[in-house]
């Protein structure tokens, strides 16, 4: 589902070349939850890119649904993250002046799916998120808990391959994070694939499977 | 559509700005539509005025009058054969010396026909005009202006009364009436003339013979001046075996024509100025556009990670532009209009009507379009280029 070999990614900084990801190898499989843990600045960030194909790797190769992505040009990235990829983001990342209804349509529009069709399936990820009431709130009149569930179902209405989450509970109290690692839970049993990032050991150990990640290497950790 | 809507709730989130912004355009679009079409109106009362004058008329020059000249009798059997040529008026004129006892001063006389007084359109307030009778009865008679009436009489209601021109006593039968909207009233004021029978004028002067070298083919009923002056051109042609250079034949009317030039120059020079404020207005539309993608750059992070493509960041924000442009265009056209409307009851009584000129509303509506285009380009550009990671992180 999603196979990565020997990808590297090197950023200039200054005079110094740094090694964000140094021949990362993973393998994630159909319908799993993975979460994917490290410390700031192990290279995180910039896996959860090239996964989410928002960044192209330097060297090595990508494969997400076994096609190389490492050769897509930038109109088919935004097709693949488009129609296999579903983000959820720290900070929501809702566009402030649409409604909650209106972001979760936008990638919709942006599939050039029919006007009924959108509603319909507006409709049904609103109401897997429990928020189809304040389905016509603006984004600032919801509380974070909410915004999430709202980009989350932003997320699921694509019907992705992979739901990717970067700290999605990062911005969160402790209770709210909970709510919405149950519903990664529940969106896990309904057969989506997802991988969580996080720096948290409590949230990454939510995951049946957990990946380490240091110096822009990945590991496997045993349970 | 529904990018279109996008625009509209874009542009109305910012009000004050927009309307800020829409400010150039809005100016630019008025001072388009408005200056031209002031100048326009202008031009339309002018040329009715010039039209009035008596202008409209075929004026012929003939160079080739040694070998075979035209005479009278012949212009008589034009007339007669051709329902179009029914008023040609020949003409000489020559500068000869005017008296009536103590007073005396050099007059331009006119030795004319008949058909010289439609021809030019005159008006006399006194008397009448010279006639067939007079010309071929080569009568001692004259028509003079009123400056003529005023230096030579001393009052203008002066018909019957007799003064010499070049030592031959003429009795005034006619006085032309000074009027502004006459071309001749207007090139002969404040200048001594008179008008004679052709044939009088003859005998005056010896640099004059009956050899005819001018002459004006007045309007005639039923056909333009330029079916008038094909008419003309087709006889002389005849007459000359071809030779084009024998004569010159000029059916312009001449001094609408000017005033076309002059009018459409302004039109043309005011319409520039006006083009300059719209671009400038459109630098305005390119400046807030980037201050606005640098804004919403997070926003466009977030379009592209979850699938927009380049092209459709571009149409985006282009659209903004494009509609940004069109509102304040047709502000500006609401605005000129009110201000025509203004302007032309304000001068109502002078007659000038001031019309919202159709062509150059369409042009402004074009012109915004293409600004829209242009100066929204390079903004829309920018944000369509921006990678989605370095948009996401933008500002958090």
């Amino acid at each position: 589902m999603i196979e990565l070999r020997d990808v590297c990614k090197y950023y200039q900084v200054g005079d110094d070349k740094v090694r964000a990801l140094d021949h990362a190898n993973l393998h994630i499989y159909p319908h799993e939850f993975v979460s994917i843990i490290g410390p700031s600045g192990s290279g995180k960030s910039t896996l959860m890119n090239i996964i989410g194909c928002l960044d192209t790797a330097d060297a090595g190769i990508y494969l997400l649904d076994g096609m190389p992505i490492d050769a897509y040009s930038e109109r088919e990235l935004a097709r693949v993250r488009n129609r296999k990829i579903g983000f959820v983001f720290q900070n929501f990342n809702l566009i402030a002046k649409l409604s909650a209804e209106e972001n979760v349509e936008l990638p919709l529009i942006y599939q050039k799916v029919r006007r009924s069709e959108r509603a319909r399936r507006v409709r049904e990820a609103l109401e897997q998120v429990g928020l189809w009431e304040r389905a016509k709130h603006l984004p600032t009149e919801l509380s974070g808990g909410q915004q999430q569930r709202v980009a989350i179902a932003r997320a699921l209405v694509t019907r992705p391959s992979l739901i990717l989450a970067d700290e999605p509970t990062g911005n969160l109290d402790s209770k709210t994070s909970r709510e919405i690692i149950g519903m990664f839970h529940e969106l896990h049993d309904q057969g989506n694939t997802i991988v969580l990032i996080t720096h948290d050991d409590k949230i990454a150990h939510e995951a049946p499977r957990i990946l380490h990640i240091l110096d822009g290497r990945v590991t496997e950790v045993q349970p | 559509m529904r990018s279109l809507i996008m625009a509209l709730r874009s542009i109305g989130s910012n009000k004050m700005r927009s309307a800020l912004t829409m400010l150039g355009i809005i100016i630019g679009v008025m001072a388009l539509v408005v200056l031209v079409s002031l100048v326009n109106g202008a031009t339309g009362s002018i040329t009715n005025a010039v039209s009035g004058l008596g202008s409209s008329v075929v004026t012929v020059n003939l160079y080739d009058t040694t070998k075979k000249p035209v005479t009278l009798e012949e212009i008589s059997e034009w007339q007669e054969s051709e329902p179009a040529l029914a008023h040609i008026a020949p003409y000489k004129t020559d500068t000869l010396s005017a008296r009536r006892f103590e007073n005396f001063g050099s007059a331009t006389v006119y030795g004319v026909t008949a058909a010289y007084k439609d021809a030019q359109a005159l008006k006399l307030t006194e008397g009448r005009f010279i006639s067939a009778a007079d010309v071929k009865n080569h009568s001692f008679v004259c028509v003079i202006n009123e400056t003529m009436a005023e230096k030579l009489v001393g009052y203008t209601d002066c018909t019957g009364q007799k003064i010499k021109i070049s030592g031959t006593e003429y009795t005034i039968i006619g006085v032309l009436e000074a009027e502004e909207n006459n071309l001749t009233a207007i090139f002969t004021a404040g200048q001594m003339t008179a008008f004679v029978p052709l044939t009088s004028l003859v005998r005056l002067s010896d640099s004059v013979n009956l050899q005819i070298s001018q002459f004006y083919i007045g309007p005639s009923e039923g056909y333009t001046l330029d079916e008038t002056a094909d008419v003309m051109e087709r006889i002389l042609l005849d007459r000359y075996q071809d030779d084009e250079d024998a004569y010159r034949i000029s059916s312009q009317n001449i001094l609408e024509d000017a005033m076309g030039k002059v009018t459409n120059v302004l039109s043309i020079l005011l319409g520039g100025i006006a083009a300059i404020s719209l671009i400038v207005g459109g630098i305005g539309i390119m400046n807030i556009m980037m201050v606005t993608v640098t804004e919403r750059t997070r926003e466009i992070g977030i379009r592209k990670a979850i699938g927009a493509s380049r092209g459709t960041i571009l149409v985006q924000f282009l659209m903004e532009a494009v509609v940004l442009c069109m509102l304040g265009c047709g502000l500006g056209i609401f605005f000129s209009w009110g201000i025509l409307r203004l302007v032309s009851s304000v001068v109502a009584s002078t007659g000038l009507v001031f019309e919202m000129n159709g062509s150059v509303v369409v042009t402004a509506v074009v012109f915004c379009f293409l600004i829209g285009i242009i100066f929204g380009l390079s903004p829309a550009n920018k944000a369509a280029k921006m990678k989605p990671i370095d948009a996401l992180h933008y500002g958090g």
